[in-house]
């Protein structure tokens, strides 16, 4: 645990609220002392393992498991039948459809889940696996989202009565189509792009997995799992198993990162859960990196097709269809009424004069998910698509990229804006973050290199992205995932010492909650962030709250923690005035004390009054003993961060690599609690962009073979691959929100790959007439669309 | 977690004990050393063999020293110490062109020379680095021991000429004058296989090229050793148009397949300009010319 002797700032430097403070939890992770999942052992726990689909799609002719029920080790081998008698073949998905917890019937995408076996230990559960045989009937596969609805294409969901067809969810559209029609009609220059953001994954360090522990006697089932929503995760269990809500406990212990994929309920849960139900043994289940990389949520997947117009040198319209691409079961994340997520903000941070938006799903043979890999709903699909958009509208103008978003900016006077396809921005000044992203890359000596590099035949690309997000979601007359409103709660207690307990429904993966929090309640009751202890991931420690993804952890639980620290303060306030025999509306507050208006010297610490709150004095007249309150959130309305990003780029002329050797990064999340930890954030999330932009990708073959099955095929990016981040910010507070902060934890992801993609379009276009690439920006890739004969992903 | 199958496991305390151990085990044995492509094949079950003799106590094989006017590296000598020897740097720089792209600290700290060649993939780096070096190995049975060249060493995919219960016990890399080395690489991002390497070395002798050694990684089912290029270049002066034209049989005589890091027209270029950057960046060190 963080103490204060190992809290590595020196006291005099640390804040007391907010401001750069070193994180508490990383005197443990430094120290190699964290807990993960797989550092927790129970006595007497077995092991699960599960048998994946070699295939895409085949029918599942028969499963002979008898030779591995021979093996001296294993207690057990779960298939589909054994399921259905529990009713628990199949699971909801996170969006209304339905998921087969194990194949009885069909496998519907290679690595899919076929049998669970328990073993005394994970090596004999991986032996046994071998030992089941299953007899396949190989289907025809679709793996292009783009022929899933030709006439011929093989029947994925004949599960579902009255499904003909692999259209997962009809066409959800948001905008005007009209007024987009007579904004096009107007305009004086027209592009359109055919753009994929193919299939990624957030490919968290630490894969998933858990731990069930069924009592038969007691009837409680313990679970550890490392997940982004433990509260969330514990209803749908209720409902999916038929167990009382309130004898589940989940526990999340130390995660290694989440990114969105440790939102969904995964079948190896169900299974293990209905293991140790059955055995009345407590069942671990972790899964290995390839079953992490081929079966658990993948992200995007978008097929989209774009026009955009300009009337006036500013931009006017824009007109998008999208294919989503939703793998063998529709389990993306996203709040109930919005199908698409936040994809409808597509519109970005211009000021249109219409637009309109279409987006409908399919069915594939591939693996299930969607989820919001470090963005909120959606959001990276749509900030891809428009920042791409506009320099192919630049190109076409022969306009400068940032003048031309310069002349098209929402406007500082505009806010609150409401935008073409509905939403709400609350507050901006794009300009001015624009302008602090260009002085820091310098940007006209930038261009200046650019073309004397240029004449030498050197390629040199400067690439620009304005995004805006919401994030924070959200308000629950508009937001709520499987009926539950997306609020979040958070209850604090500050003890008779003067330190303070406070419990949030958010779950940190590594972004530093122990620190943040505790920090925000030190800002608002002056109690230093050291003895402030931070309580999540426990549902019996903490409140209700839907957790930690789509960077809603301080728009939601963060003004949720300054909400409950200001209600413990106007306590603190009226037991002060007993103390100080005054009245209420005579005091003032100071960091950390109450003290008369009229005579500073008298006053109450916050200690003092937690000593008389929970002494044997008097309290004030009809106020309970005790210091302490508790809130559950309701955000009146997303919140809107958004920054401007700058990436230079090389490429190498005869062998096509690219490197990004600048990125400037401005961010306007509003107010930073932690500063260092709103840089960490960043770092971390533009690794991944570069990630994302330059090498990710899960392919396919016609078969539907995964070929990016470990981190030998699937890349993620190393230090190397990282210039020294330049930060920038501008802070432009948010209005409803307590604290006046945005949230940020996934701007970074969202933001670059967009500006790494048009640096390396605007190092080739002048040379090589290279107008559009799809990401991954790889070197064989880059060089294909050299020789004029770029290739989609697949 | 990833698990192997069921395994036996020795640990050997001499050269000669470790190929009895083999001749005793038959051939489900496999020696380990560093063991970062056996044990990641084995997490994958890709490999399962039943037994494995670990020679990583055998240091005796873990040296670089210059002895009757060669440099001669120990099998067991790791990455790392390839990477940082000075003397290796001296004679054939190409080693720590190599090295300092090959996989990561963690690879180099544990992955050995020997452990790089007898896995004899395609992709690898040292294969074509020591075949351009004109390198020799010494292996050895219970009948005694053999030197074998680089040519004759790579019998096929995956495949050399060590015999079943033998060892590859070093590396033997002749020193002639006015030599200079050099690798190039392109790989997706830090630590990867190559797409494709080129790995060059030429000996001058008056003005001329009067020697030289060139093969390619990861461009083929095994190292690609281009000798129609090094025969083209015997006897010619240096010159850019010169390594174009040694590019461009490289380009021909590697037999790239199409695959996750690129299609076989790209891999192909990337042969050419590869052999090129490479003899170029060789020449220049020969003649102490580099930039």
């Amino acid at each position: 645990m963080a103490t204060i002797e190992n809290l590595p700032s020196p006291s005099a430097e640390r804040p007391i609220g907010f401001g750069r403070l070193k994180r508490k939890e990383d005197a443990r992770f430094i120290r190699g002392q964290g807990t993960y999942l797989d550092d927790i052992r129970l006595p007497g726990m077995v092991h699960g393992a599960i048998l994946r689909s070699p295939y895409a799609h085949a029918r599942v002719v028969s499963i002979d498991t008898s030779r591995a029920l021979a093996h001296p080790n294993v207690a057990a081998v779960v298939t589909a039948k054994d399921l259905e008698t529990l009713g628990l073949a199949w699971m909801p998905t996170i969006s209304y459809d339905t998921q087969a917890v194990l194949a009885g019937d069909k496998v519907r995408f290679q690595g899919q889940e076929v049998a669970f076996v328990i073993a005394t230990d994970e090596y004999s559960a991986n032996d046994a696996l071998q030992l089941i045989d299953v007899e396949y009937e190989p289907l025809p596969a679709i793996v292009n989202a783009r022929k899933a609805l030709d006439p011929d294409a093989p029947l994925i969901r004949d599960d579902k009565a009255g499904q003909h067809d692999n259209l997962a969810s009809p066409t959800w559209e948001a905008g005007d189509e009209e007024a987009t029609n007579r904004a096009f009609a107007e305009a004086d220059t027209v592009v359109s792009r055919d753009i994929i953001y193919p299939r990624c994954h957030p490919a968290p360090l630490e894969t998933c997995g858990i731990i069930a522990d069924f009592n038969p006697q007691t009837g409680q089932l313990n679970i550890w799992n490392g997940n982004q929503a433990p509260h969330a995760h514990r209803t749908v269990y209720a409902h999916v198993a038929g167990l009382a809500e309130h004898m589940i406990r989940i526990r999340c212990s130390d995660i290694g990162g989440g990114f969105g994929n440790k939102v969904p309920v995964y079948p190896g849960y169900v299974c293990a859960i209905a293991g140790s139900i059955v055995a009345g043994v407590p069942v671990k289940w972790i899964e290995n990196r390839t079953e992490n990389l081929v079966s658990t949520g993948f992200a995007r997947d978008y097929v989209m097709r774009a026009e955009m117009c300009s009337k006036d040198g500013k931009i006017t319209g824009l007109r998008v269809d999208v294919i989503a691409d939703h793998g063998a079961f529709d389990s993306t994340a996203q709040p109930t009424k919005f199908p698409a997520g936040f994809f409808h903000i597509v519109c970005g941070s211009y000021d249109l004069q219409a637009s309109h938006v279409k987006v409908k799903a399919v069915y594939t043979n591939k693996a299930p998910g969607g989820v919001a890999y470090r963005c909120s709903f959606r959001i990276t699909e749509a900030v891809y698509l428009v920042e791409r958009m506009v320099d192919a509208l630049a190109l076409k103008m022969k306009a400068d990229p940032i003048d031309l978003r310069m002349r098209s900016f929402i406007a500082p006077g505009q806010f609150p804006y409401e935008t073409t396809t509905g939403w709400t921005y609350d507050s901006g000044n794009y300009a001015e973050t624009m302008k602090v992203a260009m002085d820091i890359a310098g940007y006209d000596d930038l261009r200046r290199e650019q073309r004397e590099k240029r004449e030498r035949g050197e390629l040199m690309g400067i690439g620009v992205a304005f995004f805006t997000e919401g994030v924070g979601a959200g308000p629950r007359k508009h937001m709520d995932i499987l009926g539950l409103a997306m609020n979040d709660g958070a209850d604090l207690r500050v003890h008779p010492s003067g330190k303070a307990v406070v419990s949030i429904s958010a779950q940190t993966q590594g972004q530093g909650h122990e620190t943040t929090f505790a920090q925000i309640v030190a800002e608002e009751l002056g109690i230093p962030p050291e003895d402030i202890e931070v309580r999540q991931g426990d549902t019996d420690k903490s409140p209700y709250g839907l957790g930690t993804y789509g960077s809603r952890s301080t728009p939601v639980s963060g003004a949720a923690v300054a909400v409950v620290s200001r209600k413990v303060r106007d306590k603190a306030r009226l037991i002060a005035a007993t103390m100080l025999e005054t009245r209420p509306e005579d005091l003032a507050w100071e960091k950390g004390r109450w003290y008369v208006k009229g005579d500073p010297e008298k006053g109450a610490m916050i200690e003092d009054i937690a000593v008389r709150a929970y002494g044997g004095e008097p309290m004030p007249e009809g106020m309970e003993g005790g210091l302490d309150a508790q809130v559950i959130y309701d955000p009146p309305n997303l919140t809107y961060p958004y920054g401007a990003y700058i990436a230079v780029v090389d490429v190498d002329p005869d062998t096509a690599q690219v490197t990004v050797r600048r990125f400037i990064a401005v961010d306007d999340c509003g107010v930073r609690i932690n500063p260092m930890i709103v840089d960490g954030q960043i770092h971390g999330g533009l690794a991944e962009g570069i990630g994302i932009a330059l090498m990710e990708l899960l392919s396919f073959d016609a078969e539907g073979n995964c070929l990016n099955s470990s981190f030998m095929d699937y890349l993620i990016p190393t230090a190397l691959e990282c210039p020294d981040f330049e930060l920038g910010e501008t802070v432009t507070p948010c209005p409803h929100h307590p604290l006046g902060a945005k949230g940020v934890g996934e701007s970074p992801n969202v933001g670059s790959p967009p500006a790494i993609v048009n640096a390396v379009i605007d190092a080739l276009y002048e040379t090589h007439g290279v107008d559009h690439i799809d990401m991954p920006c790889t070197p064989a890739r880059v060089w294909a669309a050299m020789q004029g004969r770029p290739e989609p992903p697949q | 977690m990833q698990t192997p199958a069921a395994f036996e496991y020795e640990r050997a305390t001499s050269v000669d004990g470790a190929i009895a151990s083999l001749e005793r085990l038959g051939s489900e044995a496999r020696v380990i050393a560093g063991g970062h492509s056996l044990l990641p094949m084995m997490k994958l079950r890709l490999a399962n063999p039943e037994h494995l003799v670990d020679i990583n106590d055998l240091t005796e094989l873990s040296y670089i020293r210059e002895q009757e006017g060669e440099i001669r590296i120990g099998a067991m000598t790791r990455h790392v110490d390839l990477l940082r020897s000075d003397l290796l740097a001296q004679h054939f720089p190409l080693f720590r062109d190599a090295e300092t792209v090959i996989a990561d600290p963690v690879v180099r700290n544990r992955g050995t020379i020997g452990g790089s060649l007898c896995q004899a993939d395609a992709a690898e780096d040292l294969s074509a680095v020591c075949a351009a070096a004109k390198a020799s190995v010494v292996i050895r049975g219970s009948g005694g021991e053999r030197v074998v060249s680089m040519d004759g060493f790579h019998v096929g995919p995956f495949t050399t000429a060590v015999g079943a219960a033998e060892i590859l016990i070093e590396v033997r890399l002749p020193v002639r004058p006015d030599g200079g080395s050099a690798h190039e690489k392109v790989e997706r991002r830090a630590g990867d296989w190559a797409i494709a390497a080129a790995s060059a070395a030429v000996w001058m002798q008056d003005g001329t090229i009067g020697d030289a050694g060139i093969a390619l990684s990861a461009v083929g089912l095994t190292t690609i050793h281009v000798t129609r290029a090094e025969e083209l270049l015997r006897g010619k002066a240096p010159s850019d148009e010169l390594f174009a034209e040694a590019g461009a049989i490289a380009s021909e005589d590697c037999s790239p397949a199409s695959d996750g890091r690129g299609p076989i027209d790209y891999k192909r270029h990337l042969a050419g300009v590869l052999t090129q950057r490479a003899l170029r960046r060789a020449t220049a060190r020969a003649l102490h010319q580099e930039a």
